[in-house]
């Protein structure tokens, strides 16, 4: 009997599988949230009202001037400390949590992303379509944001890249998402225990999403070679 | 009867004065040439008429309608920004087209959004949409471009980016018709066939404020020629007058660099 049919491998790929899927969950789920919310968070550090330019940029040197690791055990525990018990329990509350630390981190980042794309949008655009008679709605909707989208398409893969990999962070309030099965067969878990080659095993699957997703960035950034900006 | 009426216009940028008191009228069908060296206002003067600017003084009014008051400190919102606006079409110096959509989605992309905005848009879409198409086509036609309507503007010359901007202004049917020096930016074989082409609108008795540095072509196409210089209107009349016998010294010495060259 080869080991691919074991029992050792059936029992720990399952578990990795299941651990997969809530790597995806909270993959989706940030991106979801995280790209409206960062667009948004972009418009604010560049408001012409500075009040809000300041508290903007004051937000985003907290967000990414600390570790993510920090910011899900503060979301995940700091309410609890206050008396406030707002995830709940079990592992919803856990995945709750956490996905409110991903997609606050990451819409921080990515307003970066995004401030830059829009700023870097020749300012003769907005003129051009003012002086059309085009709304500032319709300037960013028909104008600028697909510009903006082309450019910045190199660097949100990047960003995007290390999310699949930065799930992995979730587990330090014990999500059970992929590595944290992995390591569960070190510990001991459904019978067995001490096992090294799962947690390694992991980044089969890493490679394989990201590798799915580099793809399919790369064909964004082809569809948008029609123009140049 | 004067469509455009420009009283006193200054305008500072922090403690800089670019324009000084500058003082114009422009009758329907007429086309003026607005010459002077760099730096002496022309451009920002367009840029105040069009509210891509704010005088620091000054009023203009379109048909005896004052649309800009610089004294007048109330924020005029963006919709009648927009309306008092569209008096006016504007041609920009490095085009400016929108590089994700072909050569007649830029001449008809705005005249759809402002179709979409009538209440009879719904009822008779497809009739209007093709209205608009046509139109475009037309438009595109007469700059000589019927063939590069499905171009992008990466894949258009210079000369042809230019003809599409124009294109782009009349699709909005103007009042008056603002180039900011739509030659400048192109190679001297290119700049002929857009100069044909404002030529052309000059004959069909289009009204123009047209910003340049060719003088040949201001003498020969415009009615009126503006001399500025350090923000201020140095001379102004018939063109052939003040190109072919300029009256003040500085036009005198300003023409005639550019004869040297």
């Amino acid at each position: 009997m080869s080991f691919f049919t074991s029992l050792e491998f059936r029992t720990v790929i399952e578990a990795l599988n299941q651990g997969f899927l809530r790597t995806l969950e909270l993959f989706f789920v940030t991106l979801v949230g995280a790209l409206p919310l960062g667009l948004i968070i972009s418009f604010g550090s560049m408001s012409r009202f500075a009040p809000l330019r300041w508290f903007t940029k004051t937000l985003v040197w907290i967000v990414r001037g600390t570790p993510l690791v920090l910011q899900i055990i503060a979301i995940f525990y700091v309410p609890g400390l206050l008396g406030v018990y707002i995830w709940g329990g079990g592992d919803s509350g856990r995945f709750a949590a956490v996905s409110v630390a991903f997609i606050i981190n990451y819409a921080f980042y990515f307003s970066e992303i995004f401030r830059g794309g829009i700023q870097a949008v020749a300012h003769g655009q907005t003129e051009a379509g003012l002086v059309l008679g085009m709304t500032r709605r319709q300037i960013f909707f028909r104008i600028t944001l697909l510009q903006m989208i082309k450019r910045i398409v190199p660097p949100m893969s990047n960003e995007i890249i290390t999310l699949v990999k930065d799930t992995s962070l979730a587990r330090v309030i014990a999500l059970q998402e992929i590595i944290w099965m992995g390591e569960s067969f070190m510990k001991g878990n459904q019978g067995f225990a001490g096992l090294v080659w799962p947690l390694f095993f992991t980044a089969v699957y890493y490679l394989a999403f990201s590798g799915i997703v580099t793809i399919l960035l790369n064909r964004l950034e082809k569809k948008l070679d029609y123009f140049r900006v | 009867m004067a469509i455009l009426s420009v009283k006193n216009i200054s305008k500072s940028f922090d403690s800089t004065e670019v324009l000084k008191d500058v003082s114009f009228d422009l009758d329907a069908g007429e086309t003026i040439a607005i010459i002077g060296s760099s730096g002496s206002g022309k451009t920002t003067l367009l840029r105040c008429l069009t509210f891509l600017e704010k005088p620091t003084t000054g009023t203009v009014a379109v048909r005896d309608e004052v649309i800009i008051d610089a004294a007048d400190t109330t924020k005029l919102g963006d919709e009648l920004i927009r309306e008092r606006r569209s008096h006016f079409g504007f041609v920009f110096q490095s085009f400016n087209l929108f590089p994700q959509y072909s050569a007649l989605r830029n001449v008809t992309l705005a005249r759809e959004l402002q179709a979409k905005e009538q209440p009879d848009f719904k009822a008779n879409r497809k009739a209007i949409l093709e209205e608009i198409e046509n139109e475009g086509r037309e438009l595109l036609a007469m700059m000589g471009l019927a063939d590069r309507a499905d171009y992008y503007p990466h894949q258009l010359s210079g000369g042809q980016q230019q003809r599409v901007a124009i294109a782009r202004a009349l699709a909005l049917k103007p009042d008056i018709l603002c180039f900011d020096e739509p030659t400048s930016a192109l190679d001297p074989e290119l700049t002929g066939e857009v100069l044909k082409v404002i030529r052309s609108l000059a004959d069909q008795k289009t009204t123009m404020i047209i910003v340049t540095h060719e003088m040949a072509f201001a003498r020969d196409v415009a009615d009126r020629v503006i001399f500025m210089d350090g923000g201020v209107v140095i001379e102004q009349g018939p063109a052939k007058e003040v190109i072919d016998n300029p009256q003040n010294e500085r036009t005198r010495h300003f023409l005639a660099r550019y004869n040297e060259h």
